[in-house]
């Protein structure tokens, strides 16, 4: 091919700079900038001396003639600092997370080595139905859950049939996680799939001839020829636990707050503060780029098969 | 053999899992009672007044027209930018990859709140607008990501023996190119289709009034009371999905066994 031919990302080049490039830089120019007023002298004025000066200049209606204050944006890392204040809802986002992701694992990685060994027809069968719950919307899905959990939901509806109940299920944080693996099961099934049906029967046979049990079967060659499908699905769960807040509000009910939840109230809720806002959204990304680093360490392969 | 039935059963349990609130909302969809809860009699009336919910109906036709426009947008870019980064060198090529993946591997609310303060930094008004450029957005990595593997495959030859032969560039790309990579056009398109359409957060912080999707619908009804005309449209879509990736088994599979017979 021509060595011209790179030119035709150009278009693309400018929209990756609008879109991705310049939208992230406005999060950390939100993040640590705030506006204060000042006087003519670009002196930074407290709440107090503010009260003072209107106090002493404004009109009866309560107008300030203009030229007194100016209102100026600083750097600060007041917004930042700011996020301490939340640590203990970021916490419950990754200890949430964290829980759904180990059950995901839990669950999908045998389900996974079931459907691997199948035959083709079969295993494109199984993937099928696999996949098919997520092409249904995420939230009429998460919806179906309120159904089944409410108070009088048909899970208490059923316990109650054995004198069980009513349980209090909606509203808790079991709710939030069950919501979670719930959405993110998929997720998790699908890269352990895809590297397990890559593991050749015979490398089993061989580990079995040479004596091996079947723990040492799993433990020996197994698990750790899986590796990398066990790191980019926990990055696919993990990921969007850690920052929902859709199954926080549905299933926890408002009292369950998640960090997605206050950055959604800081933009679009009662609490409106885009810097804060921003703030929150730069450490919850310096969090999850570290956690990435981490999980990437366990598995050097290209990023392309993490998404597929 | 144990050992195979139990995996079968807890193959089926992690199944039924999957699958019972699907079927919980399908059962209610027939469910002649407003109730979730209770069963009262098998009615069809909400499948008919879905057909007549102006407000579902209307967000139904903006997903489908932005889950296009989108898709047809980002596969056009996409191909054209995957074709350039191929043919630029390893470090170019690294760095652009790097930031491509930052929509997809940045969580879905920090995406959809960096656009917002974009758009209102540019003083855009929320509305088709915004909600398609920021679909585009995200989905272009996708097309990228799928053109990409193709374009290693291919056999980087078959264009120097396509000018030899005679082709202009234009001809290279088109007679050349284009039909060796289209098996990775077509995913990437069919992935940007879907995730548009089942998008929910992006679109969530900027959207407008006048270009709700189905998904903003939903949510704003789940804040109230759903009305069961949801349940219906949900059962719908089921049966629409399955369909479609049933067909599509059933090609891959006759494909795969005539490949085996050979």
């Amino acid at each position: 091919m021509n060595k011209q031919v790179k030119w035709a990302a150009t278009p693309y080049l400018a929209w990756m700079a609008i879109f991705i490039i310049v939208p992230l830089a406005l999060i950390a120019v939100f993040a640590f900038t705030t506006t204060v007023t000042v006087d003519a002298d670009g002196t930074i004025l407290s709440d107090e001396d503010i009260l003072a000066i209107e106090e002493e200049f404004a009109d009866e209606d309560g107008n300030l003639p203009e030229g007194i204050l100016f209102e100026k944006t600083i750097f600060t890392w007041a917004n930042i600092l700011e996020v301490s204040n939340y640590m203990s809802t970021l916490l419950n986002s990754i200890w949430l997370a964290l829980i759904a992701t180990v059950i995901c694992l839990i669950l999908a990685y045998p389900v996974a080595y079931y459907i691997s060994r199948l035959d083709f027809s079969r295993q494109k069968m199984m993937l099928m139905l696999v996949m098919l719950p997520m092409w249904m919307n995420f939230l009429l899905r998460t919806y179906a859950w309120m159904t089944l959990l409410e108070k009088n939901g048909l899970i208490n509806q059923f316990l109650g049939l054995f004198g069980i109940g009513p349980l209090q299920m909606i509203n808790t944080p079991g709710a939030v996680v069950l919501g979670m693996v719930y959405n993110y099961l998929p997720f998790m099934i699908m890269p352990l799939y895809s590297v397990m049906t890559k593991i050749d029967d015979r490398t089993i046979e061989a580990a079995q001839d040479l004596g091996a049990g079947a723990i040492r079967v799993v433990t020996k060659v197994v698990l750790p020829l899986s590796m990398p499908g066990i790191a980019s699905g926990i990055t696919m769960v993990f990921v969007p636990a850690v920052s929902t807040f859709i199954i926080s509000r549905m299933l926890g009910g408002g009292t369950n707050m998640l960090i997605g939840d206050l950055i959604d109230l800081q933009f679009l809720g009662n609490a409106y503060n885009p810097n804060l806002g921003a703030a929150m959204s730069i450490v919850l990304m310096v969090f999850i780029l570290l956690c990435m680093s981490i999980t990437n360490s366990l598995d050097d392969e290209d990023t392309e098969g993490v998404l597929m | 053999m144990k050992k195979m039935t139990f995996s079968k059963i807890y193959t089926s349990i992690i199944f039924l899992f999957l699958y019972i609130p699907i079927g919980v909302l399908i059962v209610n969809s027939f469910n002649a009672s407003k109730s979730r809860t209770v069963w009262t009699g098998f009615t069809l009336d909400w499948y008919s007044k879905l057909f007549h919910n102006e407000t579902i109906m209307t967000s139904l036709l903006n997903t489908l027209v932005v889950a296009l426009i989108a898709s047809v947008v980002a596969t056009i870019l996409g191909t054209a930018a995957a074709i350039g980064i191929y043919n630029m060198n390893s470090v170019a090529r690294k760095f652009i990859m790097n930031i491509t993946l930052i929509p997809n591997v940045n969580p879905e609310i920090v995406t959809g709140v960096s656009l917002m303060l974009l758009f209102v930094f540019l003083k855009m008004e929320f509305g088709f607008t915004t909600l398609i450029l920021s679909h585009i957005t995200f989905c272009v990595p996708y097309v990228i990501l799928n053109v990409m593997p193709k374009l290693r495959q291919m056999n980087r030859n078959l264009c120097e023996a396509a000018m030899d032969l005679g082709c202009n560039q234009l001809q290279v790309f088109r007679k050349v190119i284009v039909p060796e990579i289209m098996p990775g056009i077509l995913s990437g398109f069919l992935m940007s289709l879907t995730y548009s359409i089942d998008d929910f957060v992006i679109s969530y912080f900027t959207y407008g009034a006048s270009s709700q999707t189905l998904s903003i619908t939903i949510f704003s009804m789940t804040r109230r009371k759903v009305s069961p005309e949801v349940n219906a449209l949900s059962a719908i879509i089921f049966v629409v999905v399955l369909a479609i990736l049933l067909i599509m088994n059933i090609v891959d599979i006759k494909k795969h066994e005539k490949e085996a017979r050979r």
